[in-house]
């Protein structure tokens, strides 16, 4: 382990491991996994559980709600509400919560070291 | 509103019941999509010098451009003939099987896409070696594309002959055959010279004429119901054939007999989309991670209305053709969709939908070509075997050769399965894409300790379970539907064998990974991390 990067890299190059060390990167990474982890599960979870209960409880999802439309039938339309719900607020969040910060660090490094 | 639907009904069963078809018609409206594609790809053409330009089409495509050629290489004929089919026939499942395919690109989104973009240049494999070894992570990684890429295009071009069979009329094998031949050359010109610039070009305009053509169909099929989606499922039931008829607005009726199967399938689609070589290639043909960020966005909204048309359109075939006429008619289940369109528009809308039909197999070919020759060309020669040594020029050289090589595989191997039930083989791609690239895409954009030895376990043992379980299931053994008919016992009871194979990707990357003794290279995954959360970087568009 180099506990002293600057070793490892010619002079001038970017020292990326203090750069993940910064605070600022350790927020960026911090705010896009406290995003994405939850919502990875929470649409797994709920797409998992469409597709078990149409499985294994028929019954139940052949329930009509009203006139031919059934439970099944409007879950699997949920799966499309939800999915369309979350991609907005995904772009949402990275447009202000993500892209700023992530610019801010990469103006940096272009300031160290303008890539090609 | 009804009399005119009653007429329709009528018309609708008097020209099935002849199969009017129109091959003359279909083939002019096709030809015409040839040549106004052809045209685009000769125009885009002229600034394909460097490997960039070739195999990324100079990153220079806006994020609603690539959103929807995303949507025209994943909306393969497969999902729209055979999914508005199985919705005919079985109602509720067919609409199920769909969901997988749209909310598996939320995957795609939230932990792929960007990060994808920010650390490669060409290909999967850019990504997955930059902190690894080179040489045992590039190839394994290759073999899985190429893996993929090839079950995929052979399940296309096996359609392509069954689909010649419904649309033109063509039931001869020899006749069949001329027609994957046409379809493979078609492939090799559009992808020789156009490139990814010519190849995107033909899936935008391919996107545009496919869900432009879906969305007449539903909103004429809504119409006829008054725009209420109860009164379709009514018409629907009333025609249906099933026991008891309104089976088909529940689950059951095609994966009702080994639910197991169908979980196994939709844990591969779910986790698939965001392992498909073709499409992670696509996020690297615009200038910025913001940019394919918008791409997945327009691409998720663009599937999803895709895949609610097919909804309507499944139950309208239902009941504005019928689902003994469907099951009936040449192509069985796939005639669903074009049947549809000659019920609602007669010779002309069903020559429209034909010719889209062969238009999305022509585009996903050529989208599944590149992908193959970029990896075997980037990845195999240029950084495996001559280790980054070659001219500027010579890898482009070496991947237009490989596109030839690959069309005349694609074409044998078309015309070797006719007949044969090859409809597995979209489901072994998407098995393969979970179980063999995404546990690696994933470990190394998100897990620190993972090492070269995981990568190489979870890429080929999750290559080797996928395959070898279906080569030992009722797929190939025992049914009647099977490749040996009747023959023999399957050891492993499911269709579908990512139910098994993905945990086994995932868990061979552990292991890998933590019996390994020296650790990788920290500053390369510190870079890794910084580069692809910031885009620092990151390869740039190129200016013409």
């Amino acid at each position: 382990m180099s506990t002293s990067p600057t070793d490892a890299h010619p002079p001038g190059a970017i020292d990326y491991i203090a750069v993940e060390r910064s605070p600022e990167f350790i927020e960026l990474k911090k705010r896009r996994i406290g995003f994405v982890l939850p919502m990875t599960i929470a649409f797994l979870v709920w797409y998992f559980a469409y597709v078990l209960l149409s499985s294994f409880a028929v019954e139940f999802m052949a329930t009509r709600v009203w006139g031919d439309i059934t439970i099944g039938l409007l879950m699997g339309l949920g799966q499309f509400v939800t999915t369309f719900a979350i991609t907005m607020a995904y772009v949402s969040f990275a447009n202000r919560r993500l892209d700023p910060i992530a610019a801010d660090i990469r103006d940096d490094l272009e300031k160290q070291e303008p890539s090609a | 509103m009804t009399g005119f639907a009653e007429g329709l009904w009528e018309s609708a069963a008097a020209a099935v019941d002849t199969v009017e078809n129109n091959p003359v018609l279909n083939i002019s409206i096709f030809a015409a999509f040839v040549a106004v594609t052809l045209f685009i790809v000769i125009r885009a053409s002229r600034n394909n010098k460097t490997a960039a330009d070739y195999y990324a089409a100079g990153r220079s495509f806006t994020g609603p451009q690539n959103g929807f050629a995303i949507s025209g290489d994943y909306l393969s004929a497969a999902s729209f003939l055979g999914i508005t089919g199985a919705i005919a026939i079985n109602g509720y499942d067919g609409f199920l099987y769909s969901i997988g395919f749209l909310v598996a690109w939320l995957v795609a989104l939230l932990l792929v896409a960007e990060l994808m973009r920010n650390t490669g240049k060409f290909t999967m494999a850019d990504v997955l070696s930059f902190r690894l070894k080179q040489g045992p992570v590039r190839m394994a990684a290759a073999i899985t594309t190429l893996a993929v890429c090839f079950f995929y295009l052979l399940a296309q071009m096996a359609g392509a002959g069954g689909l010649v069979s419904l649309l033109l009329g063509i039931h001869e094998q020899i006749g069949q055959s001329i027609v994957v031949a046409v379809v493979g050359v078609l492939m090799i010109v559009y992808v020789l010279i156009g490139g990814m610039k010519g190849t995107t070009w033909v899936q935008i305009v391919k996107a545009v004429l496919l869900i432009g053509g879906a969305a007449v169909m539903t909103v004429w099929v809504l119409a006829l119901n008054g725009f209420s989606l109860n009164t379709l499922l009514e018409s629907a039931v009333a025609a249906s054939t099933t026991d008891p008829q309104d089976g088909i607005l529940g689950p059951g009726l095609q994966y009702g007999k080994n639910p197991w199967d169908f979980i196994s399938l939709a844990t591969a689609l779910v986790l698939g989309t965001a392992g498909l070589p073709h499409v992670l290639m696509r996020f690297y043909t615009v200038p910025t991670a913001k940019e394919a960020r918008r791409s997945v966005v327009w691409a998720i909204w663009l599937i999803g209305v895709f895949y609610l048309f097919t909804l309507v359109l499944g139950y309208g075939a239902g009941y504005l053709v019928g689902p003994d006429v469907i099951k009936a008619a040449p192509g069985g289940v796939n005639s669903a969709a074009p049947l549809l369109a000659q019920a609602l528009g007669g010779p002309l809308l069903l020559g429209f939908i034909s010719a889209v039909a062969f238009a999305t197999i022509l585009a996903v070919v050529a989208g599944l070509t590149i992908t193959a020759a970029a990896s075997f060309a980037h990845d195999i020669y240029a950084n495996v075997v001559k280790k980054g040594n070659v001219p500027p020029d010579g890898e482009v050289k070496v991947a237009r050769r490989t596109v030839i090589v690959i069309g005349i595989l694609a074409i044998l191997g078309g015309i070797g399965v006719q007949g044969q039930n090859v409809a597995f083989l979209v489901a072994l791609a998407f098995a393969v894409a979970a179980s063999a690239n995404l546990p690696t895409i994933l470990y190394s954009l998100f897990w620190r300790k993972f090492t070269t030895r995981g990568a190489v376990w979870s890429m080929y043992g999750g290559l080797a379970a996928a395959i070898i379980l279906i080569v030992l299931s009722p797929v190939f053994w025992g049914t009647e539907t099977s490749v040996f008919k009747n023959v023999g016992t399957a050891i492993w009871p499911l269709n579908n064998p990512g139910i098994v194979s993905i945990p086994v990707g995932f868990f061979l990357g552990w292991l890998g990974s933590i019996t390994t003794r020296t650790p990788e290279d920290p500053t390369k995954a510190a870079e890794m991390d910084v580069r692809s959360l910031t885009g620092y970087g990151a390869e740039k568009a190129t200016d013409h």
